[in-house]
């Protein structure tokens, strides 16, 4: 019910919303919980696991119970918290876990059935026989139990993720963060102020007790409005510090469009729904306040039993009266504030009752002092609740019940990095521990002091201490004046007495199910959290854990700094996935490389394939060509025949020079390269420090210091890596500098009988066995652009690679195609050039796996002795050299099925096909149309050993059974004249 | 959490790749187990370490961080080029 | 004869007006890798000051003016982007061509510095990262140069042929700003 002339937003636009399928009215500022309210609509929502009728409990982000899904399809939104989700023009919500209706939820039958559901009942019930748990169990209980449904449809909306720096983080925005803001802004220094609330002010807004004199929130608003002006002071509302992170990194979600509708919005579809901060503070000021806590009792979880200080944000924040006689249950004095503010608003206040003998009287009401609400009775809302005192129990009529067992201070961010709250006997309530995260300072209620005048006095403290370390100077602190009242409080977190009383409300844990913990011995406050699943709902039981393990104390004989507390870790409020992930999605998921081909190989319809982050053409299809195998026949047979093109600029390029790149270069590859003459090109080997290979590459010497190194697509960042290591870490006297010029190069394979006489004709020099000898290297003028040439060969055949600057590429790609295309040539792409290098027994990191050596390799002719290498000294262990390794050989077909598949494992004919027979497995498989089966290359067990034996190739996973004869891995033209010739 | 590249300054760690713990490199002609010990066997204290880390997407400088394994409190760092890790030449 | 026809990395991506905030490809010029020898530190910026008007730049900083920088990039290296390097350069440094190598954008306007602040996990804002301040950073996945050229412009560089994802994120984030107006 709306009362006329209270709350903070009268005279604000009204709005049409609707909530289950009805539409009402509420005002512009509303929550979708306050304009329920004003409704009179308390049933919210249906509990997790009993499906009891819910109503909302609390004023903010802590809410169990009232939890809604907003949106439909791929917009939908579930588990959104009604006191969170702003009222807009055109909002529609509705209530969850609830079916047909939130009225009428047939699985509430389930409340009936609650003896069958107690602690760890699904440890009990569901244990046999174990395959009903996929197949029956699970989808049972996850039908019946459960939040919000997700839609099923990918979310069409866009999340993003943001950076933030500052001197000072100051988390909340009631009293103590205003003057902790106030005093760090008005010093200089650069300050954030975050609030996950849509509005600053904190407490200020719930309450009406003055500041210097005016109501607490024009006071807020005028500190605002001084914030506002100033540059150094960066205001973030809607954002939740959602943890604290190492030195100083917290992070942040920021409701950036909830509270807007979403078609009409008028800026448009690129809105982001949420964005994820990381905020970088050197020093923040906690000042995120506190939470009431409930008291348990018989039936406590009834829609219209309420937090005593929600009651009062309701009315002072939004004039909404919760009920009509309402009815007050405390144990502390802070309390009857929201019994007094009722009443002068005139609304009827049935009772007050309060545990503690000497309660105070604030107004000419009924105050039932030493006495205790044992029950509540009433359908989907609450209409009375039973009281006891000494005198006996005796019902009293009441739509609303406020209550209030004291509060609990926020301190959730100080436990992120490890620390534990300390028990505070006064406050009766876990206070932060100092120094729990470097660089942080509490203040005001999050610390345990609960009067006005404390949160400003520690708030413009806190703001003192982290000036000083900033070495900023802060003016006096000028503290006005405030409510400075003691926080009197008597312990009560249960009612004795038979039925449910419930302490954590999301995840339907009551008080027997805390006791029937501890009778199983479940002793530990962290077990007892598992067994009972006590905070462990998305509210991660703020509402709920002090409670819950009061009365694991009590029910086990100790004190409750002797049972301890659970932690708390991040988020503090739930994060959606979408904002974890921001911008992950699609094109921004990882950095595209393209080559500069790519387009030219798209009009030819090339099928591309990715390779780490670049896309390469896999093959070129031509019409007619109905599969890869034939594009990919033709493009090997054209390499063979005539000259292919193959765009090969993806390997590394690291361009080295200075004195002792020689030296540098001896040690990092096994082989020799400061003999290496200028002009020519050498292949090399790299061992990792454990002796085993990195990789392989060609170098190129350029000049008498002045080498270009090339290395593996899969390997080009890792080998930089490491050459960065070796020459600042172990060798930095070394004279030796290198970059990365795999950009600044397009290169392109020219292979093939025919290439030589296509090269001639498009590089001003002629080219010969004289000029551009096997191996050799050196700057070219590529149709008059200055280029280089190597004469290599990855496919066995007569070669070479024409490299220009990459602004050319495509243009070449071009030219290089039209004139092999007229020889009878043209483009191959991965799938032959795979092909080509398997034909000759050449290894990519399908060989290069990280177990073989160079030995493995039959490599280990390449292994210097005569100078010291990385990882020479472990290369030489026994075992890296032992001839049962599993060693390189080739594969071909013998059996009656012709397949050799890459993954398959080779075992002894006759031997079981099990892993202790296995004798090794195939690396790299495809079919060979020059000589016309499939050919393999495997690691064999003694492999060089056994050529021309025969062993039988299983692949499970393809269904391939077959034999193979072990042969040479070089398959074809093991002279290699073709490539010298 | 934060590294602060003496290049650089303070980055984020995302920045950084992390190769582990930062030893000596023995000296060439070492025996086996020196080598053993270098390339397989690691401390793992509760407390104070020397590790690599390497700003890959900053300056490019190998780094060596001394980190309280239990708190993450980053006690020193200092470039690899000066913390003669190269051991014995 | 044939010639070949030369492509700029960003060719067909850029340019792009959202919001305010403009994004065009750069093209600086010849970019030279200068990396200096051991010890030649010194010599080299006398070196560079005497043939091309600007020192050697300090870390995170670029010297020179449009048209003939030299910015910071990365440990012992800058980039000479302008003019290609004098010949007399190559005693004291390591010289490298990588004119083709980067993307090289602008991106100018009122909320540039909030569209990196989504992007790249460094503090550029203009109190604390001036005209003339330059980073190699983060930006999303991929490895950048970024300098301040002006109040509300930055040069952003990423490698060549991650054009199109840089182009495609900064887009992204310009929505994002401009949207939040």
């Amino acid at each position: 019910m709306r009362l006329p002339g209270k709350g903070l937003n009268q005279g604000a636009k009204p709005i049409t919303f609707g909530f289950n399928g009805r539409h009402m009215m509420g005002l512009e500022g509303d929550t979708l919980a306050s304009a329920l309210l004003a409704n009179d609509v308390h049933l919210m929502g249906r509990s997790f696991k009993y499906h009891r009728p819910r109503g909302v409990l609390t004023a903010g982000s802590e809410e169990p119970n009232a939890l809604v899904t907003v949106g439909t399809g791929g917009e939908q939104d579930p588990n959104i918290r009604a006191t969170q989700q702003e009222l807009f023009e055109g909002l529609e919500a509705r209530s969850q876990n609830c079916w047909p209706s939130v009225e009428r939820d047939v699985m509430a039958v389930n409340d009936l059935a609650a003896p069958f559901f107690g602690a760890g009942f699904y440890y009990k019930t569901f244990m046999w026989p174990a395959a009903f748990w996929e197949k029956v169990y699970e989808p049972m209980i996850r039908n019946a139990a459960g939040l919000g449904a997700l839609s099923g449809e990918a979310d069409r909306d866009t999340y993003e993720k943001a950076f933030a720096f500052c001197d000072v983080l100051v988390i909340g925005s009631g009293p103590a963060g205003l003057m902790a803001a106030l005093t760090a802004g008005r010093a200089g220094a650069d300050v954030i102020l975050a609030e996950e609330d849509s509005r600053m002010g904190g407490r200020l807004l719930a309450e009406r007790e003055e500041i210097g004199g005016k109501p607490g929130h024009e006071w807020a608003a005028e500190v605002l409005a001084e914030l506002e002006a100033m540059d150094n002071v960066r205001l973030m509302t809607r954002t939740a510090i959602t943890g604290a992170y190492d030195q100083g990194t917290y992070g942040a979600l920021e409701r950036v469009s909830h509270h807007l509708p979403r078609r009409h919005s008028l800026k448009g579809s690129h809105l982001p729904r949420e964005c994820f901060w990381r905020i970088a503070a050197k020093h923040a000021v906690l000042a995120a306040g506190a939470i009431e806590r409930p008291v348990a009792f018989r039936n406590n979880d009834r829609p219209g039993i309420m937090m005593a200080g929600a009651v009062r944000a309701y009315l002072n924040r939004w004039g909404v009266a919760p009920g009509e006689r309402v009815t007050l249950f405390a144990n502390n004095d802070q309390a009857h504030r929201t019994a007094r503010d009722l009443h002068e608003a005139g609304v009827h206040i049935a009772a007050v009752i309060d545990s503690r003998h000497d309660a105070p009287v604030d107004g000419p009401y009924q105050v039932i002092k030493g006495a205790q609400v044992c029950g509540s009775a009433g359908r989907q809302r609450i209409e009375s609740i039973t009281v006891r005192s000494v005198k006996g129990e005796e019902k009293i009529q009441t739509d609303c019940l406020a209550m209030s067992g004291g509060w609990n201070p926020s301190v959730h961010l100080t436990c992120h990095l490890n620390s534990r709250p300390q028990w505070n006997r006064e406050a009766l309530a876990f206070v932060p521990t100092e120094g729990a995260v470097p660089g942080m300072v509490t203040a005001g209620a999050c610390n345990g002091t609960f009067s006005t005048a404390g949160a400003l006095r520690e708030g413009a403290e806190a703001a003192g201490k982290v000036l000083e370390a900033l070495g900023l100077k802060s003016a006096a602190a000028d503290l006005p004046d405030a409510e400075d009242d003691p926080y009197r409080i008597a312990a009560l977190w249960a009612v004795p007495g038979k039925g449910r009383a419930w302490l954590d409300f999301q995840n339907d844990v009551t008080v027997k199910d805390v006791k029937q913990a501890a009778v199983e011995n479940f002793r530990s406050v962290e077990h007892m959290k598992r067994y009972t699943t006590q905070g462990m709902a998305t509210d991660q039981g703020k509402n709920s854990n002090v409670a819950a393990l009061a009365v694991l104390a009590d029910a086990t004989g100790r004190t409750i700094p002797e049972t301890g507390t659970t932690t708390f870790r991040p988020p503090f409020v739930p994060v959606s996935l979408g904002a974890m992930g921001a911008g992950a999605t699609d094109e921004g998921f990882k950095p595209q490389r393209f080559l500069t081909s790519h387009g030219e190989s798209d009009n030819r319809g090339a099928h591309q394939l990715e390779v780490g982050l670049w896309y390469r053409a896999a093959y070129f299809p031509k019409p007619g060509e109905t599969n890869w195998r034939q594009s990919c026949d033709r493009e090997v047979t054209l390499v063979r025949k005539a000259v292919g093109i193959c765009d090969v600029s993806t390997l590394g390029k690291i361009d080295i020079q200075g004195a002792d790149a020689g030296k540098f270069l001896d040690f990092l590859y096994t082989n020799t390269f400061s003999t290496l003459k200028v002009g020519k090109v050498r292949y090399g080997l790299m061992l990792r420090e454990d002796g085993f290979v990195m990789d392989d590459g060609t170098t190129a010497r350029l000049g008498e210091n002045h080498y270009v190194m090339t290395t593996t697509t899969a390997a080009a960042g890792q080998v930089m890596a490491h050459m960065e290591f070796v020459s600042q870490a172990l060798y930095p006297e070394w004279d030796v500098r290198f970059t990365s010029v795999t950009e600044q190069w397009a290169q392109f394979a020219v292979a093939g009988p025919k290439s030589q006489e296509l090269l001639n004709g498009l590089l001003d020099e002629e080219v010969n066995g004289e000029t551009w000898p096997f191996m050799g290297c050196g700057e070219a003028t590529v149709l008059g652009v200055k280029g280089r040439l190597f004469r290599i060969s990855f496919s066995g055949e007569h070669a070479y690679e024409v490299a220009v600057p990459a602004r050319y590429g495509e243009a070449l790609f071009r030219e290089l195609l039209k004139r092999a295309e007229a020889m009878g040539g043209g483009a191959y792409g991965m799938e032959a050039l795979n092909v080509l290098r398997i034909e000759k027994g050449l290894i990519t990191h399908a060989e290069i796996n990280g177990t073989v050596t160079a030995f493995d390799l039959g490599l280990q002719g390449m292994m210097s002795k005569k100078k010291a290498f990385l990882g020479q000294a472990m290369s030489t262990r026994e075992g890296l050299m032992a001839e049962d390794r599993m060693r390189m050989v080739g594969l071909k077909p013998v059996g009656a099925a012709k397949e050799i598949t890459a993954g398959a494992h080779l075992f002894t004919p006759g031997d079981p096909v099990e892993r202790i027979y296995d004798q090794g497995y195939v690396t790299s498989a495809g079919y060979s149309p020059t000589l016309g089966h499939p050919i393999g290359l495997a690691f064999l067990k003694e492999g060089p050993d056994r050529i021309g034996e025969t062993v039988r190739l299983v692949d499970h996973m393809r269904g391939v059974d077959t034999l193979c004869e072990v042969v040479s891995p070089v398959f074809f033209d093991p002279e290699g004249g073709r490539a010298r010739g | 959490m934060r590294i602060t590249c003496p290049v650089c300054g303070e980055r984020d760690r995302r920045e950084f790749y992390y190769k582990g713990a930062a030893l000596v490199r023995p000296a060439e002609g070492a025996d086996l187990d020196a080598w053993h010990e270098y390339v397989h066997l690691r401390e793992n204290p509760a407390g104070a370490l020397d590790e690599l880390w390497y700003h890959e997407m900053g300056c490019n400088s190998w780094l060596k961080v001394t980190r309280n394994t239990a708190t993450h409190e980053i006690l020193d760092v200092q470039l690899a080029s000066e913390a003669g890790l190269g051991g014995e030449k | 004869m044939a010639e070949l026809i030369a492509k700029s990395p960003c060719e067909g991506l850029v340019p792009a007006t959202i919001g305010g905030m403009s994004l065009t490809e750069e093209h600086p010029g010849a970019m030279w890798a200068v990396a200096p020898f051991k010890g030649q530190q010194d010599k080299l910026s006398k070196a560079l000051e005497a043939a091309h008007g600007m020192a050697f730049p300090a870390p995170n900083r670029a010297t020179g003016k449009a048209g003939s920088r030299a910015v910071w990039f990365g440990r012992d290296m800058a980039l000479l982007m302008g003019p290609a390097p004098d010949a007399k350069l190559a005693k004291h440094a390591a010289l490298t061509d990588q004119s083709d190598a980067w993307a090289v954008v602008k991106l100018e306007g009122k909320g540039a510095e909030e569209v990196l602040a989504r992007l790249v996990p460094v503090d550029l804002r203009n109190q604390t990262f001036k005209r003339g301040h330059t980073v190699r950073a983060e930006l999303k996945h991929m490895m950048a140069s970024v300098t301040r050229t002006g109040p509300q412009a930055f040069q952003i560089m990423v490698f060549r042929s991650m054009a199109k994802t840089l182009v495609h994120d900064l887009k992204t984030a310009m929505e994002a700003v401009a949207a939040r107006g």
